[in-house]
């Protein structure tokens, strides 16, 4: 009785004996004794969720709609002010332009890259070993040193961006202080760091596949390239439609590459909403105006997730 | 190719159940590979491990390259003598020795937390009854939809109310909640062969014994899948320690190495990726020993949807 499927907990038999008042009692007791356990177990873990995630949730949706700079006196209600004053502000136009950008080229960049290295290390070749794990690497590996890292690359004078512009005869723009270069350096640093990761995901949902189809579709002549796109690839749509989601909130999280590499600059060429929120409250002691837009990022996040939901109810494939 | 097919009968086929564990093919197993294919295939992962490796090398040898070379083109690929100076400089231009401390601390504490956390909730939630413990658990599990974002604000604000801005509660607290650890740790209880609980109990085990005798052992792999996850997260942090402390030496080493960077300027590369190196080695250590671990731990809820 004690390690029961949660799902469908059903209650132990209890003894058909005669039941004494006793006896009755004495089950109320070990249950409210169980009970306290339990609550004493989960405590601390819920506690804490309450306080650092659910509380923030209620109480910045509070704060989006006053105005308030964090440090003296307390949040004064301006209404739908700060959301109007965000949509007004051409500037804002463009950190959501950018927001689409980066959240949209990492996540073509991972699932292509990251399947295609899953295939390649799925391949019986000496050295795949080699690959897998250097490939995973930079995943375990603070985004802030990994920003830095590559922040070296891109130097124009001394980093390996030269070398590799040299070998084609070019000179090495400056990447990361160019409006036209920031944002593809940022996400050439963040397609390094977590593709890996993906590619690892894509590796275990490979080897999970079930190998009828494949068996069918090889006697019955299908080539290599049919067999990927007609049966490998629609088997792995959970696998996609799971590393879509986490890559998306990731790329909401990429404050350290950002705050390394370019501080949202130059001007705000890579500004993310993510990064926003961060300088509108602590740089800018605007807690309304970063709340708001803390608002907006909570719901597209939502909106993407239902919708990523709503597609792979329909269309995934699951074994 | 066929040489190998058959020592790799994997491990994965039993885990997924049902299959026959007859001798199976590998995929492509019929087919002969074409030496123009094998060629390619080679060609591509000598790409990949470049893409990945390069990068690296590259951060290891600039941390051990003098003045001269670093800045040197062509570029030196075999930095020698090998020097130190630049560690020594990077500890000299920022307090190398407040970060490190700093991240020993809060990872190690805030890791042990995490872990805890995981493991009383998962064992709760897999060996105790309560009144509406499904709903429950949804509830904790939803906490996983909110994005940092949404909390950053907030949880500043808390924090600065509870008068624990740079301080190590501060850092650590609002952290030391796990719930995809005890997520992962409730999803391994639950496929523990139940025979062993009921013979604790027989025997007259309490839950506290059961927990740490009999349970916890059996979940061994799991636990370090979980505490490497924790260990990685709370070292690489950085938004929060951020936020959160405002005096250089109350920084952990991923800002200490944005205040090395605003201190060193462009000038000095050399010491920049000496403290690159600090920051990255430790894990990238802990990584190589618990590779499969941490990946199955990280794939553990994808694969199956």
């Amino acid at each position: 009785m004690a390690h029961q499927d949660v799902i469908s907990a059903p209650r132990p038999p209890e003894r058909a004996a005669p039941d004494s008042l006793s006896r009755r009692r004495g089950r109320r007791k070990r249950n409210l004794r169980e009970y306290g356990l339990f609550a004493l177990l989960i405590l601390p873990n819920i506690a804490l969720v309450l306080t650092f995630e659910y509380w923030p949730v209620l109480y910045n949706a509070w704060l989006s709609l006053t105005r308030w700079n964090m440090i003296s006196g307390s949040p004064v209600f301006i209404g739908l002010q700060n959301y109007i004053d965000l949509f007004t502000s051409p500037g804002f136009h463009t950190v959501l332009l950018n927001t689409l950008v980066f959240g949209g080229s990492v996540v073509i960049g991972s699932v292509t890259i990251g399947l295609a290295l899953a295939v390649l290390v799925n391949q019986k070749l000496r050295l795949r070993g080699i690959v897998r794990t250097a490939a995973f690497a930079p995943y375990v590996i603070s985004g802030a040193a990994v920003a830095t890292l590559w922040l070296f690359i891109f130097d124009p004078n001394y980093g390996l961006s030269r070398v590799v512009f040299s070998l084609f005869g070019a000179t090495s723009p400056s990447w990361t202080t160019s409006a036209e270069w920031a944002m593809p350096a940022l996400i050439i640093a963040y397609l390094w760091k977590g593709c890996g990761f993906v590619a690892i995901v894509y590796l275990a949902g490979l080897q999970g596949l079930p190998e009828e189809y494949e068996e069918a579709a090889r006697i019955d002549g299908a080539g290599r390239w049919t067999i990927f796109r007609r049966i490998t690839l629609p088997l792995l749509s959970p696998v996609t439609f799971f590393v879509m989601v986490i890559t998306i909130i990731g790329t909401f999280q990429a404050y350290d590459l950002i705050a390394v590499m370019t501080n949202g600059g130059p001007g705000n060429a890579t500004t993310t909403l993510s990064w926003f929120v961060y300088e509108r409250a602590f740089k800018g002691g605007d807690a309304g105006g970063a709340a708001a837009a803390a608002v907006l990022l909570f719901f597209i996040l939502l909106a993407l997730t239902a919708v990523q939901n709503f597609y792979s109810q329909r269309k995934v494939h699951y074994q | 190719m066929s040489a190998d097919t058959q020592t790799h009968t994997d491990a994965k086929s039993s885990a997924t159940g049902g299959s026959t564990p007859a001798p199976r093919r590998k995929k492509g197993g019929p087919m002969r590979d074409s030496t123009l294919r094998k060629i390619l295939l080679y060609v591509a992962l000598t790409v990949a491990a470049a893409t990945f490796l390069v990068p690296i090398y590259w951060l290891f040898s600039s941390a051990v390259k003098d003045n001269g070379s670093i800045y040197q083109y062509p570029p030196d690929w075999f930095p020698w003598p090998m020097i130190l100076e630049n560690f020594r400089d990077a500890w000299q231009a920022a307090p190398f020795d407040h970060f490190l401390v700093n991240s020993l601390i809060v990872t190690a504490v805030g890791a042990t937390l995490k872990l805890l956390n995981a493991t009383f909730t998962a064992y709760a939630f897999t060996h105790l009854r309560f009144p509406l413990k499904n709903l429950l658990f949804l509830f904790m599990l939803g906490s996983l939809m909110v994005p940092n974002n949404v909390t950053l604000i907030v949880n500043y604000i808390t924090v600065a109310n509870l008068g624990w801005i740079n301080t190590y509660m501060g850092l650590i607290l609002p952290s030391a909640g796990s719930i995809f650890g005890m997520f992962l740790l409730r999803q391994y209880m639950m496929t523990l062969p139940k025979e062993i609980n009921e013979a604790a109990k027989v025997d007259g085990a309490g839950h506290l014994r059961m927990l740490f005798q009999v349970v916890l052992p059996m979940c061994k792999p799991m636990l370090v899948t979980v505490g490497v996850i924790a260990v990685v997260d709370m070292w690489n942090d950085f938004i929060w320690p951020l936020i959160v402390t405002n005096t250089v030496e109350m920084r952990t080493l991923p800002i200490g190495l944005l205040y090395l960077r605003s201190t060193e300027g462009y000038q000095s590369w050399g010491a920049i990726m000496a403290g690159t190196v600090i920051v990255a080695v430790p894990m990238l250590v802990l990584f190589l020993f618990t590779q499969r671990h941490i990946a199955r731990g990280l794939t553990a809820g994808a694969v199956k949807g």
